[in-house]
């Protein structure tokens, strides 16, 4: 059990920080980033959006002791060789995407959103559940 | 670079001339950088001579193009392999089973055909994932619920073909028992659909499955004897509510009528979601993995000594809610008669679910998916030591105490003695509402020494487990030959006749050589080596 508190001390120490910085980020995104953001959303963000929990935050949130932002939205210091590395080479339990699945045109919008200035990211990319559960209690 | 074995490099290369005719160049991908991405990520052999690797790779965007590649990859024996997402990760990945194969990569072909909702099905092509058809129905505002198992980049169809499972009602989180209706193209390039969907114009394809004479599908279950490229499935209408609860019991002795109880309630469809039963006392170290089952008079000391139960059956019930509260009073009832049995309750959800309620639950409970099984992954489960993936072991045990005391008594000691970690291990998985299934999840690291006493290892258990009975329904291409030996009544009468029908419906042998056990006549006898 001890094993499962750390973790969840983990966890919540990794949530104020990725709450402090998705705080900065607000608004509308500019319409040449919104490719990218869209891949992002529906590649990246099931485990590298702003929630502690996911796999990808939370590791990255470990690997690098909150020096730079566990949500990959929020860095300002990803280069884009770096960026296409990782899609298509993966690491530890992420796999490489196929150019099916990410072709090369998505990969470069991609790395266009994860490089822009943070101002004209707009808000964070939503998770597929909250957008379409938001989308449903609209429609009531 | 890795070429098939069954062609010249002049002839491979004529053939991939010919795949880019009929898919556009852009779509066939065969330089080094690119098929990187098809190796299986989790794979044992990883870097080593013998992992499985793709020597091309062609995506299709059509059942025509698909019936045109067949027939091609026929006039010059090019081994061809399919795949849906890709995602079947722990299972193989997107990556073949017989090296040097071609990857026929369906992930383009990714258009849902059609929802009904009168009828509460569907039918949709490979590429579609989970993700994608919840985006489907929720946007269209579908009354329908879809069942997923736990990685939500997953497809339909592969998981489906794969008998993958999810978490909500029967009938549907078996994804191959939800399946009515499938197209395939088969060997020689022709089309096939079974059941209802052999007979034209019929509206009935995605309602009754069997149609007349034996019932084919099941010639597409783990197969290696056509292309899959269109299926249809029973979708759930959304309940009312869900009500989680559980039963406790305080002595070891109680599991055997424990899991009789349960046996006889989900038989007669008293709770139609999937249950559960563990050990609060065995599971401290780790919620996720039982530690070994001690003998009777350890384990009751053990639990006067926490006050944890020794066993817990978990019930989920979907429905109306008065239904299941009545129901869930039943289950009660049936329980009383254990010594110091507690109950406990969640309070009933109510669908459709509020932001607030969805932060909370867990996401595939309500068909809802997601990648958040894959933090397990990233944290090493709390100690953050994380591994490059992991490899399921799912045996098909006895439905009975008996019969999980007795896988994990056998599972635990065996990983011991050849020091092997799980992190998962739960000897009583229950997606299927008549058996029951071990499953264990091991770590694999890209390290040779490691991945080959692991191989060895998993070879050794695989055996073991043979001799008690219990044999993998599921398993990663290392180890299909060995799972399939297991199966060997009547001097292995099932793979013999498996490789009679291979013969007789793909004779040059060039769809997904190997899988699950069964090779074309001309790599029977090295098994692809």
């Amino acid at each position: 059990m001890r094993s499962v508190v750390v973790a969840a001390a983990v966890a919540a120490l990794a949530f104020g920080v990725a709450q402090a910085q998705d705080g900065m980020r607000t608004g509308p995104t500019a319409p040449d980033l919104a490719e990218g953001k869209a891949v992002f959303a529906k590649w990246c963000a099931p485990c590298h959006a702003p929630n502690p929990g996911l796999a990808g935050t939370f590791a990255l949130q470990h690997k690098y002791d909150g020096k730079v932002p566990a949500a990959l939205e929020n860095r300002t210091d990803l280069q884009p060789a770096l960026v296409a590395y990782f899609v298509r080479n993966g690491v530890a339990w992420m796999p490489p995407f196929r150019p099916t699945e990410i072709s090369d045109a998505q990969l470069a919008a991609l790395n266009a959103y994860l490089t822009a200035p943070l101002d004209q990211r707009g808000a964070p990319a939503e998770l597929l559940a909250e957008e379409m559960v938001q989308l449903r209690s609209e429609g009531q | 670079m890795v070429t098939p074995n069954t062609m010249t490099e002049a002839d491979f290369a004529d053939g991939l001339g010919e795949m880019r005719s009929i898919v556009g160049s852009e779509w066939v991908f065969d330089q080094p950088a690119d098929l990187n991405t098809y190796r299986d990520f989790y794979s044992v052999l990883w870097g080593e001579p013998e992992e499985k690797l793709a020597s091309a790779a062609i995506a299709p965007a059509s059942v025509e193009e698909v019936q045109a590649i067949v027939r091609a990859a026929g006039e010059r024996n090019m081994p061809l392999y399919p795949i849906s997402t890709g995602r079947n990760l722990g299972y193989g990945g997107s990556a073949p089973v017989l090296s040097g194969s071609v990857v026929l990569d369906l992930k383009r072909m990714n258009r849902v055909l059609e929802v009904n909702e009168a009828n509460c099905s569907c039918l949709v092509e490979p590429g579609v994932s989970y993700f994608d058809m919840y985006r489907h129905l929720q946007e269209s505002g579908s009354k329908l619920w879809l069942d997923v198992p736990d990685p939500g980049w997953g497809s339909l169809i592969g998981n489906a073909m794969d008998s993958g499972g999810g978490y909500t009602a029967s009938g549907y989180r078996g994804h191959w028992e939800a399946v009515c209706g499938v197209e395939a193209v088969m060997a020689d390039g022709e089309v096939l659909r079974t059941g209802m969907g052999a007979l034209p114009g019929s509206e009935t394809w995605q309602q009754y499955r069997m149609g007349i004479g034996p019932c084919l599908d099941g010639l597409f279950r783990q197969s290696t004897l056509g292309v899959v490229t269109k299926m249809g499935f029973y979708l759930f209408p959304q309940p009312e509510a869900h009500l989680s609860a559980s039963v406790s019991v305080y002595r070891y002795e109680d599991l055997d009528e424990l899991v009789e109880i349960l046996n006889e309630l989900e038989y007669g469809n008293v709770f139609n979601g999937m249950p559960g039963v563990g050990s609060p006392v065995l599971s401290q170290e780790s919620p996720i993995a039982m530690a070994i089952v001690p003998e009777p008079d350890e384990m009751n000391r053990m639990v006067r000594e926490t006050g944890l139960a020794a066993w817990r059956a978990s019930f989920n019930f979907y429905g109306p809610e008065k239904v299941i509260a009545a129901q869930w009073e039943h289950v009660r009832d049936r329980f009383a008669h254990f010594e110091g049995v507690t109950y406990h309750a969640e309070e009933p959800v109510r669908f459709p679910l509020t932001q607030a309620q969805l932060e909370k639950v867990q996401k595939p409970r309500y068909g809802i998916p997601s990648l958040e099984i894959f933090t397990v992954g990233s944290q090493g489960f709390g100690k953050f030591n994380p591994s490059d993936g992991h490899i399921w072991f799912s045996a098909v045990i006895p439905r009975s105490g008996k019969g999980v005391i007795e896988a994990n008594r056998v599972m635990r000691q065996a990983c011991k003695e050849r020091g092997l970690e799980l992190f998962m291990l739960a000897p009583a998985v229950t997606c299927w509402t008549r058996s029951f299934v071990l499953f264990a999840a091991v770590p694999v690291y890209k390290e040779v020494e490691k991945n080959r006493h692991l191989r060895q290892s998993i070879k050794e258990i695989i055996a073991l487990c043979g001799e008690h009975g219990w044999g993998e329904y599921r398993c990663p291409p290392a180890f299909m030959d060995a799972v399939m030996d297991a199966y060997s009544f009547s001097d292995h009468k099932l793979r013999r006749v498996n490789e009679q029908i291979k013969d007789a419906l793909d004779p040059k042998g060039i769809l997904s050589a190997g899988r699950y056990g069964v090779w074309p006549k001309h790599l029977r006898e090295g098994r692809g080596a």
